[in-house]
């Protein structure tokens, strides 16, 4: 691995505190007269391929208690797996989905739900696919570095079996964090804990 | 397979023993919000190496003058007028260009103006705190603002934060995004606060240190402070790191 000079590095992580929304969903928070809209409050921006759907959860600390200050952000593949973004060189994704979401969760509940489309699968770098997944990021009050984790889907068994990512945890308990478990059509329940018996799996990627 | 982090795209692993760890007990929200495991650690994939684009056609011209942004016609924030401005570059020493940045901040007497916000001092009506801007093409950011004030916050009996402005950084890719703080050269109160000494060195302090500068500051108008960001750096070739487009 190449060596950075302490200069160099990446800037250390600070939290974003509780009050996260005052620069990044400032409409969220009542600031309504600078930007016309929350930046990725919406993902579809037209009519989109694929099929539509729903994810909601909320987030809980270690006694059990939701997380009312956090804020998620999610970025994923369209439904054919192609990524709206300049490093995609596969294709081209649907231009009326943008991939990327951001969602305060709400002050009162801790409620996060994102509008969005079940993503296709996308490529492992040993050559093969990885399982269709959303990756999800988090800040909060007490986060110190954001934590990344990924939604993949209960509904897709045969692929999640054969993803490297989710081979590589193995331990079928850890695993079952990362399911966003379907509720009914179109409609997937992602919670997220951040420590206890089932705390989520998070990632160093 | 190749080896970590050496693959053409693929994005440095963060060196977690530079950022602070989770679990840090003198800053006590982070008791019941660390995770306990360890990370699982795999090189960048597709997923994390790509990102949405930001275009400078988002911006409204006062995003980035949170002097005015939130003014009445005609009126100003009320605190010492500052230029906050800097470079974003990669672990390469690379600029990156088009990133978004987003920064809030208290207002000069340390209150948010946030729903949640209990601290008695005076709301600035003229003051939101809420701004961003793109980088340039040479990865140069400018923010003209107030000087924020120190706050008390609820984490012991007499706690106060250093002045700062929270900063996220949100890259080309999804695996470089950021948020951070920028404390102000020569506060006292950097040293005392629980939230800096998450922080595992001294160089690490003085990497979200902005420091005074003389030279951007503009004569009987605004003093300016320097803050350069760096995000996670993209492995170009196996052997090489040139910069990209020079
Ligand atoms: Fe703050």
């Amino acid at each position: 691995m190449a060596i950075v000079k302490d200069e160099f590095k990446e800037s250390p992580s600070q939290t974003a505190g509780p009050y996260v929304h005052i620069g990044c969903a400032p409409n969220f928070t009542g600031i309504k007269k600078i930007y016309s809209s929350d930046l990725g409050s919406a993902m579809k921006t037209g009519p989109v391929k694929g099929e539509q759907i729903t994810i909601e959860g909320t987030i809980f600390d270690g006694t059990g208690a939701p997380l009312k200050d956090a804020m998620l952000e999610i970025w994923q593949a369209d439904s054919d797996g192609l990524y709206n973004s300049p490093q995609e060189t596969r294709g081209i994704c649907d231009p009326n989905f943008t991939g990327w979401g951001r969602c305060a969760v709400n002050l009162n509940t801790g409620l996060f739900r994102f509008n969005t489309v079940k993503p296709g699968q996308t490529p492992a770098p040993n050559g093969t696919l990885q399982a269709p997944h959303i990756s999800v990021w988090i800040v909060a009050r007490g986060i110190n570095v954001g934590l990344q984790t990924r939604a993949y889907f209960s509904d897709e068994k045969e692929h999640n079996s054969s993803d490297p990512i989710l081979n590589q945890i193995g331990d079928s308990k850890r695993i079952k964090t990362l399911l966003a478990i379907r509720q009914k059509k179109g409609v997937y329940s992602f919670n997220i804990h951040l420590q206890g018996h089932n705390e989520t799996v998070f990632f160093d990627i | 397979m190749s080896p970590k982090s050496t693959r053409k795209g693929h994005y440095l692993e963060r060196d977690r023993s530079w950022h602070p760890e989770a679990l840090t007990p003198n800053y006590k929200s982070s008791i019941y919000r660390s995770p306990s495991s360890k990370l699982i650690s795999f090189p960048t994939t597709l997923s994390e190496e790509t990102g949405p684009v930001f275009g400078h056609d988002i911006l409204g011209s006062l995003d980035s003058d949170l002097i005015h942004n939130y003014a009445r016609q005609g009126q100003a924030a009320i605190g010492s007028r500052i230029i906050i401005h800097g470079r974003l570059l990669d672990e390469f020493e690379r600029p990156v260009p088009g990133a978004l940045i987003e920064v809030w901040q208290a207002n000069s007497g340390g209150r948010y103006r946030h729903k949640n916000e209990t601290y008695l001092a005076a709301l600035d009506p003229n003051f939101s705190g809420c701004g961003r801007t793109i980088t340039d093409e040479n990865g140069d950011y400018e923010f003209i603002t107030i000087m924020p004030g120190p706050y008390p916050w609820p984490n012991g009996p007499n706690e106060w934060r250093p002045a700062h402005i929270h900063f996220s950084v949100f890259g080309n890719a999804f695996a470089q995004r950021l948020i951070t703080q920028m404390y102000f050269e020569g506060d006292p109160l950097i040293q005392k606060c629980p939230i800096v000494a998450t922080l595992n060195s001294l160089t690490a302090v003085k990497r979200l240190t902005g420091f005074l500068d003389m030279e951007r500051t503009i004569p009987m108008d605004s003093l300016a402070y320097k803050f350069d960001i760096t995000i996670r750096g993209k492995q170009q070739t196996v052997f090489e790191n040139k910069p990209e487009g020079l």
